[in-house]
This record gives C-alpha cells, sequence and structure tokens, in this order.
C-alpha cells in the first residue's frame, strides 16, 4: 500500500457525521462550474436590475407615482429589487440545478459514492447558492446607489447577510421541490403558483400597507417580505421588529434546509 | 478477512426483487468478475456496496466494515467508476481530478491529481475541458477519478458498455495494471470477453442471486466440459438435431445460426454431423447454459 493510501487510512477514522471538509469539497465542484459561467451570472444581476430601475423606478416614479412615505420611488423600488435577486437566483437554480444534477449529469450519483452522505451533499448545495445571492443580492443596491442616488449607509454592510440566510431558505425549498419532482415540467406550476406570487407581494413595487387587511397577513409570512423591509431598514433606517424579521428568516431558513436534507436523502438513497 | 462480504443480501423495489438472496465474497487483491445478463441485479450490488442503496435484509461488509453503518468509512476506502458517465464536461480535465481529490479528502491534492492523471495517461490533456475529450480520453478520465485516492478497493460497474473495441482494450490495459499494483477489483459485465481477460475469478449472477462461482477455467469444466461442437445448418434440420440430442439427456443452445453441444465428448457419437465444428468449451457456453441469454 502506498503512503497516500495510508494516510487516507488514517484518516477514515475521523469521519463522523457533517463534517466541514465535506462540505466544502462539495462546494469546490460548484466553484469550479461556476468559473465557467460567472461572467454571464454578472452581466445579468447588473443589468436586470438596471432595467427595472430604469422603466419602473424612473418611468411610474415621474409620472404616475410620487414618493413612498418619504422615500423616492425608485429608492423604494432599488431597495425591493434586492429580493427580486434573491429569489431568482437561489430558488430556481436549486429546483433546476438540482433536478438536472439528479437525473440527467447524475452527479449525486458520483458524490454519493465517496465519504459525503446527502446531508453534507445538501448544507453544501444550499450554502453555495446563498453565498452566491448574498453576493448578486446586493447588485440592486450597489446599482441604486451608484445611478440613482441613493445614500450609502453603515447598516447596508448587513445586507448580504440578510440576503444569505433568505436565499438559504429559498434554495432548500428548489431542493425539496425538485426532490419531490417527477419531470422538468412541474416546475412550471412552482414557479407560477408559488414563486411569482411570494415575488409579487413582497412590497418591492408598491408598499403591502395599502393592500387590504387578508393580503398584508400574508406578507407577514412572506419571507420576501421580511428580506425587503430589512434592506429598508438598512437604508433609510432600522426598527426594534428588524431584529424579529431577522430571526424569522433564521427560522425560515433552517426548516427549510432541513426539509430539503430529508427529501433528498429519500430520493437518493433507495 | 475478504474485501467484501455479501450474505443473503435482498433488495426489493416494489414488486421487483432486484437482489434476490445474493452471497458473495470477494478474497482481497483478486479481480472478481460479476458476469450477469440485463437486469441480473449488477448495479444495485454495486449500489448496496457504496450505501447508495439499503438492503432489505442480509448483511455486508466492506473492509471489514458493516454497512450501512459504516459506510462512509467504507467509501473512504474504495473507489468506484459508475457505469454511466457522469463527468462535469464544462470544468477541465485536472479540476474534475481535483474536487474528487478533496470529496475523497486526498492529504495532498495536487499530488493525487498527478498521480491519477498519470495512471489514465492524460497529464498532456489536464487543461483541456471534458467536452474537448474523444470518448476514450474520457472513459479513461472517469476511471482515474475513482482511483484519484489510490483506493484499496475498486467497483467498475461495465467499464467498457457501449465502447468501440480500441477504447475497451486501452481500459483493459488501464484496469489490468490496477490489479497487477495489487487493488482489489469488482467488476461488473456482460460481456464474456471482458471477463474472461480480466477477472481471476468469476461469479455467474442471474435475477439477484449468484448461480456459479469459480476460475474461468473451473467453471467452463464443471459446467460446459472441455470441448463444445456447433452444428449449422437450415433450421428444421437444427431443430431435429436438437431433438434428438436433447433425447439423450445432452445439452444443448441455440448459438446464432447455429446450435451448439455441450460437453461433446460425452455426447452420442453417431448424433454429431461430419460437418460439425469442435471447439474448446468457453466461458459463453457456461454463461448460456446457466442464465438461458445470449451473451454478448
Ligand atoms: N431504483 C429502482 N427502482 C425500481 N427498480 C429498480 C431500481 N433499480 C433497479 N431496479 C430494477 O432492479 C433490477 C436489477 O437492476 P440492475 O440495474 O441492478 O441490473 P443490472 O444487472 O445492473 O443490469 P444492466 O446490465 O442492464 O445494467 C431491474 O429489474 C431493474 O429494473
Ligand atoms: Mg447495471
Amino acid at each position: 500500500m502506498s503512503a497516500d493510501s495510508e494516510a487516507v487510512a488514517v484518516e477514515t477514522a475521523k469521519l463522523r457525521r457533517f463534517e466541514p471538509r465535506a462540505i466544502s469539497a462539495v462546494m469546490s465542484r460548484e466553484v469550479a462550474n461556476f468559473r465557467t459561467f460567472w461572467k454571464g451570472t454578472t452581466f445579468s444581476s447588473v443589468l436586470e436590475p438596471t432595467i427595472y430601475l430604469l422603466a419602473f423606478g424612473l418611468g411610474l416614479g415621474s409620472t404616475l407615482v410620487g414618493d413612498v412615505g418619504s422615500i423616492p420611488y425608485v429608492e423604494f423600488v432599488g431597495t425591493g429589487m434586492v429580493a427580486t435577486a434573491v429569489i431568482f437566483s437561489s430558488a430556481l437554480p436549486a429546483m433546476f440545478g438540482t433536478f438536472v444534477k439528479h437525473h440527467f449529469q447524475r452527479t449525486y450519483d458520483a458524490i454519493l459514492a465517496t465519504p459525503v452522505d446527502t446531508e453534507e451533499l445538501v448544507t453544501a448545495e444550499v450554502l453555495w447558492i446563498g453565498l452566491r445571492s448574498g453576493f448578486y443580492g446586493t447588485f440592486p443596491l450597489l446599482v441604486t446607489i451608484i445611478f440613482f442616488g441613493l445614500d450609502p449607509k453603515l447598516g447596508m454592510l448587513l445586507v448580504p447577510i440578510f440576503c444569505m440566510v433568505t436565499a438559504v431558505g429559498f434554495a432548500g425549498f428548489g431542493v425539496s421541490v425538485a426532490a419531490k419532482a417527477e419531470k422538468i415540467d412541474q416546475f412550471n406550476y412552482v414557479t407560477t403558483l408559488a414563486i411569482t406570487p411570494l415575488f409579487l407581494v413582497a412590497g418591492t413595487f408598491f408598499p403591502i400597507d395599502q393592500l387590504p387587511e387578508g393580503f398584508q397577513v400574508v406578507a407577514q409570512l412572506n419571507p420576501l417580505y421580511q428580506l425587503v423591509e430589512l434592506v429598508r431598514g438598512a437604508a433609510f433606517g432600522f426598527q426594534t421588529v428588524d431584529i424579529l424579521r431577522f430571526c424569522g428568516l433564521v427560522a425560515f431558513s433552517t426548516a427549510l434546509w432541513r426539509l430539503a436534507c430529508v427529501l433528498m436523502q429519500r430520493r437518493l438513497i433507495d | 478477512m475478504p474485501a467484501i462480504e455479501l450474505s443473503n443480501v435482498v433488495k426489493r423495489f416494489g414488486e421487483i426483487t432486484a437482489v434476490d438472496g445474493l452471497t458473495l465474497d470477494v478474497p482481497k487483491g483478486i479481480c472478481l468478475g460479476l458476469l450477469g445478463p440485463n437486469g441480473a441485479g449488477k448495479s444495485t450490488t454495486m449500489r448496496l456496496l457504496t450505501g447508495q442503496s439499503i438492503a432489505d435484509s442480509g448483511k455486508i461488509k466492506v473492509l471489514g466494515l458493516d454497512l450501512p453503518k459504516q459506510s462512509k468509512q467504507a467509501r473512504a476506502r474504495m473507489g468506484v467508476v459508475p457505469q454511466l458517465d457522469n463527468l462535469d464536461v464544462d470544468v477541465t480535465v485536472e479540476d474534475n481530478l481535483a474536487v474528487f481529490a478533496r470529496l475523497y479528502r486526498a492529504p495532498d491534492v495536487p499530488a493525487a491529481v498527478n498521480r491519477s492523471l498519470e495512471i489514465a495517461r492524460l497529464t498532456d490533456r489536464r487543461k483541456a475541458k471534458v467536452m474537448e475529450l474523444s470518448g476514450g480520453m474520457r472513459r479513461r478520465l472517469l476511471l482515474a477519478r475513482g482511483l484519484v485516492h489510490d483506493p484499496e478497493l475498486v467497483l467498475l460497474d461495465e467499464p467498457t458498455v457501449g465502447l468501440d473495441p480500441q477504447i475497451r482494450t486501452q481500459l483493459w490495459t488501464l484496469i489490468d495494471g490496477l490489479r497487477s499494483a495489487g487493488a482489489t477489483i469488482l467488476m461488473s459485465t456482460h460481456y464474456i470477453e471482458e471477463a474472461e481477460r480480466l477477472a481471476d475469478e468469476v461469479a455467474v449472477v442471474n435475477a439477484g442471486k449468484v448461480i456459479a462461482r469459480g476460475k474461468p477455467g473451473d467453471l467452463i469444466r464443471e459446467h460446459a466440459g472441455t470441448r463444445t461442437v456447433e452444428i449449422y445448418g437450415p433450421p428444421h434440420e437444427l431443430d431435429a438435431h436438437r431433438e434428438q440430442l436433447e433425447l439423450e439427456g445432452v445439452s444443448v443452445r441455440a448459438a446464432g445460426p447455429a446450435i451448439a453441444v455441450l460437453d461433446a465428448e460425452q455426447a452420442p457419437r453417431h448424433l454429431i454431423p461430419d460437418h460439425a465444428v469442435e471447439r474448446a468449451a468457453s466461458l459463453e457456453d457456461v454463461f448460456v447454459k446457466l442464465t438461458g441469454e445470449d451473451a454478448e
């Protein structure tokens, strides 16, 4: 036996449940793949909010809609769009990515043949998406600051963390959906029935408090709305209730991450 | 202690019993060929050995470790080469290997990558993306990926299925090298030639059970004698020959355009026509006799 495999044999004694090295190894696969397409992702992450802000913010803001409270409409939409960026860079890639990696590329078969468990695999996937969304989620905010005159604030440094926590939850949601799906077309229903409504009643384009009471209750349960409120807190001043919002997001993420682990375990190990 | 011990293992998928009381042990240092027709349960057995499938009953030990409880430790010490290519096609050769070196917790990732590049003779293509590789190179990379941590035990699931003969020969050379280097290999295949060339011992599986086990030469002697006779002719004549031979208790099977008479020395001479072709008995004769399936 060579020195290498002796080292491996020694290492195996240390293998336990939920190992950071297993998680970082799975993430390194994501990084290797991401390096092949990061330019496109970055390009659209800058361009999309810019286009939306030009159309909605300036278009609507200068014609039909005035300020919201004391906030200029373009800044209202710019801060709100952080949530849009987060859900579209977490739930959708998690859903499609997981399905494709499982059914078409059989990536998970390859990974689970190594000393990595489903729990570590799923954790790495949602964490990676969380990190990516934490980064790209800030782009609408940066665009609003750079091109549309929003004042930078120290509190905004917390925005990547808010984004990341929320994105982990939505990545968990996407992975869970993929674990249950038999065909990729089924994602259309999820997008139409869950993701679009969540994104529309997040308070991105119009304030929630103008909606009927029923909607307001629903909005309170929408993690994206809580994220929007936290981002606006960072830009225009936090309130005490924001601590509660953040705890809510952490609970949401933890729950969906665990759900994703359980459902994927059932899917991958038969 | 054998490298692999399976005893009375059963695995059901709903109505289907994919593995049906399979008992098999693989001693250290040999290449064991798991030879069986489509659907025999070869891939399921491989998945049971990596803990990706959980048996309904029976005992499984890999490298002395109890599965599924200690499957993570077992996986760290074995390499798996899947039946279907699951490389990351947009990523370079070396990055594919580096990711797996990390998944296997190799203490020195670059060294592990270099070593497996050399085994697969892909060092000069290390910077190429997988999709730029030829079919043969991709297969060699798939093999190298399973060897990146220098495993003691290697599971090869139909390593050359669907490949052209040239690529198949390349892979056989690599697998043979691996065996010479002392690794234990469990290789499933439904190619007789592959088993004959590479396997020290063969286990014939059918419908989820091992139905014969031994060195290829011993299996041939035991189940097919030493000589096989092939009789060619129009179908109705062959049917007549077959009927007569079987009445005498001789084992006969269809072999493409001919019928093959097993253990020909024992067959009554007068029933073998003069134009019949005699040859040495082969593993194929054994396979077809035992599984009733035409081999490739
Ligand atoms: N996940 C599964 N769900 C349901 N049935 C399955 C599953 N996996 C395998 N089977 C069934 O179990 C049986 C054995 O399959 P397996 O893939 O182990 O055979 P195999 O010997 O590898 O065949 P092949 O030579 O075609 O690869 C088959 O009937 C197959 O359809
Ligand atoms: Mg198979």
